[in-house]
């Protein structure tokens, strides 16, 4: 199925003209249709979320900690448990998951064992994130004796991030063109010299934007910290790796679940920030791609 | 190590041998990772058994492990899981199949490049947004047309979540599409068949066990999405096909006793990881159908 890869442009015969509208026509529309209403869907739920929010948009919103009375709460707290929980996250995840690539780019022979490893990542990208939520309650919670700490929400979260991490990172790695390799070794590197000095250095906005975006899909995940026992009321900012936590997420979900519908508000309010965020990983995981075209192509 | 000042010596050996071993370790934390959830779910999950019968597990049809009259049947949970799913797979299925079309047959490559990206912004929402998303918006307009929609329902989180997944399956199935030979479709024309009956009859039909791939793989994330129908659908274990009355997933159970201040080493705290077990086994058997499908029909045995 070499065709996929260098498929000729696909026949596509004119539309039959005239006769107004034809069977064709018709069909056409239905699916543009179909591709358009998600789109629109995706854009009331923006504009949905913004008129709920608008009225709880304020300063005091972004420097209150939570609280019962919904005009006061806000999500300080929250943000910076988010803060913190993707640095440590991205801390750990990054290492290892760069590791791994380079690994299994550049080191692994051919043996059962490698193609051990890369069914097992491709399996992991697949399993639900709140299985990952009951490994590290299991595994970091309780045997490793972390409690319920911003630590263990973090390791959880970087397990959960690692196939991610590793399988950008590899496509990063196979950007970089052989003969930049050759050279390298021309010189006299051994390998891991030339991985330091050449590769990496060539591919690392590859793989920043790879990890940036996975960074983005985690400031929003849930599910898996929730099992782990993140908090959904801290009045303080966590001081230690083992201190509770919250994050915004978990802020949101706790405002939606209330039935008082002013805290819906709280929520909604909480969404815009939490969109803003990811909006603005996004950019920056764009504006590296940009640059990294604009380098080598 | 003394003479620093060469610097014709050979390769250094001990360096690449530290770096080899360091980031072999690295390649082996995802095994670790695996091993480390079968560990943790199967350890658990014996201490449930030890318990609870499977014969009540699979026989009876009341989940009420947190009560005082406990019953321990997972049908509940398991249909409401199906009903989500089977709601969000239809919705993902039907949009996102006609603009899998739309985009691999129809539209001009321009328009195709800004489309694509767009529709994934879709995946990238976060769920406990499209939950917000559900509860406050989808569910009271729906009230508006159907009669007996509770606040909390299984067809507002199921529709929200269709879209959720809608990028994965239209993409799947658009590469799917574009992988139908040229050949086949010259074929086609050359026989004198419209856009349509090309599209119908040779098209589509080729290109079916990609789309079975992609409906799969679309049916194991809406198997474990957790927050749309932890907000959404209500917290209410109940054996029932009706989309309109509250009901309880098996991942919206785990969220709700991760929430509640269950002692660790109870009964009901392991129930967590039994059930937590079940969604582990189901979605990685649709997982592997899936790749297993995806691998055949790259190697061209199937199409």
């Amino acid at each position: 199925m070499s065709a996929t890869a260098t498929a000729p442009p696909r026949v596509r015969p004119a539309l039959t003209e005239g006769m107004g509208f034809s069977g064709e026509r018709i069909f056409q529309a239905i699916c543009l249709i179909a591709t358009a209403v998600p789109l629109l869907l995706l854009l009331v739920l923006v504009v949905d979320v913004l008129n709920d929010a608008w009225p709880r948009l304020t300063w005091q919103f972004l420097t209150s900690f939570p609280s019962r009375h919904p005009e006061l709460a806000g999500v300080l707290a929250a943000l910076a448990g988010s803060a913190y929980l993707i640095l440590l996250t991205a801390a750990m995840a990054i290492p290892v998951g760069v590791g791994a690539a380079i690994y299994l780019e550049e080191y692994a022979p051919p043996s059962r064992l490698t193609r051990l490893i890369e069914l097992n990542i491709n399996n992991l990208a697949g399993v639900p994130s709140i299985i990952y939520g009951l490994l590290g309650l299991g595994l970091f919670v309780r045997v490793l004796g972390l409690g319920r700490s911003l630590l263990a929400g973090a390791a959880t979260m970087a397990l959960l991030l690692l196939p991610m991490v590793i399988l950008a990172s590899r496509e990063a790695l196979r950007t970089v063109p052989h003969s930049l390799r050759e050279a390298g070794y021309a010189l006299g590197a051994d390998r891991w010299q030339m991985l330091r000095r050449v590769v990496l250095p060539t591919c690392i906005p590859g793989i920043l934007t790879g990890i940036i975006l996975s960074l983005a899909r985690a400031i929003g995940e849930t599910a898996p910290l929730i099992t782990v026992g993140a908090l959904t009321y801290v009045a303080f900012l966590p001081d230690s790796l083992l201190s509770p936590f919250t994050v915004l997420p978990i802020q949101i979900f706790n405002w939606v679940s209330r039935p008082q519908t002013a805290f819906h508000t709280n929520a909604a309010a909480g969404i815009v920030i939490l969109l803003v965020l990811m909006l603005i990983l996004n950019g920056v995981a764009i504006w590296l791609r940009v640059r990294l075209q604009r380098r080598y192509l | 190590m003394a003479s620093a000042g060469l610097s014709l010596k050979a390769p250094r050996p001990r360096t690449e041998r530290v770096v080899y071993w360091v980031l072999l370790v690295c390649g082996l934390m995802s095994i670790v990772t695996t091993v480390g959830i079968v560990a943790v779910l199967l350890g658990e999950t014996v201490g449930f058994f030890q318990e609870v019968s499977f014969a009540q597990f699979f026989g009876d049809t009341q989940w009420t492990p947190l009560f005082a009259d406990k019953h321990f049947g997972i049908w509940p949970l398991l249909t409401a899981t199906l009903l989500t799913t089977v709601v969000a797979v239809v919705t993902a299925l039907g949009l996102g199949l006609l603009a899998a079309v739309y985009l691999s047959e129809f539209a001009p490559e321009r328009l195709r490049r800004v489309l694509k990206p767009l529709l994934e912004i879709l995946a990238g929402v976060p769920t406990v947004v499209y939950g917000y998303f559900a509860l406050t918006f989808v569910t009271p307009l729906l009230q508006k047309f159907i009669p007996g929609l509770a606040g909390f329902n299984a067809l507002s989180p199921g529709l929200v979540m269709g879209v959720m997944i809608l990028p994965i399956i239209a993409s799947l199935s658009e590469d799917a599409l574009y992988a139908v030979p040229a050949s086949l479709r010259e074929g086609a024309y050359a026989l004198g068949a419209s856009r349509l009956s090309a599209i119908f009859r040779v098209i589509l039909p080729s290109a079916f066990s990609g789309i079975g791939a992609a409906v799969i793989l679309g049916v194991s994330r809406a198997v474990g999405e957790t927050m749309i129908v932890a907000i959404a659908a209500g917290q209410q274990p109940r054996l029932t096909l009706d989309p309109r009355v509250p009901i309880e997933t098996l991942t919206a159970y785990i969220v709700q006793v991760s929430l509640g201040d269950t002692p660790t080493g109870t009964l009901e705290y392991s129930t967590i990881f039994a059930v937590g077990m079940t969604l582990f086994l189901m979605t990685l058997a649709l997982n592997l159908v899936a790749s297993r499908l995806r691998g055949r029909i790259l190697k061209g045995e199937l199409r």
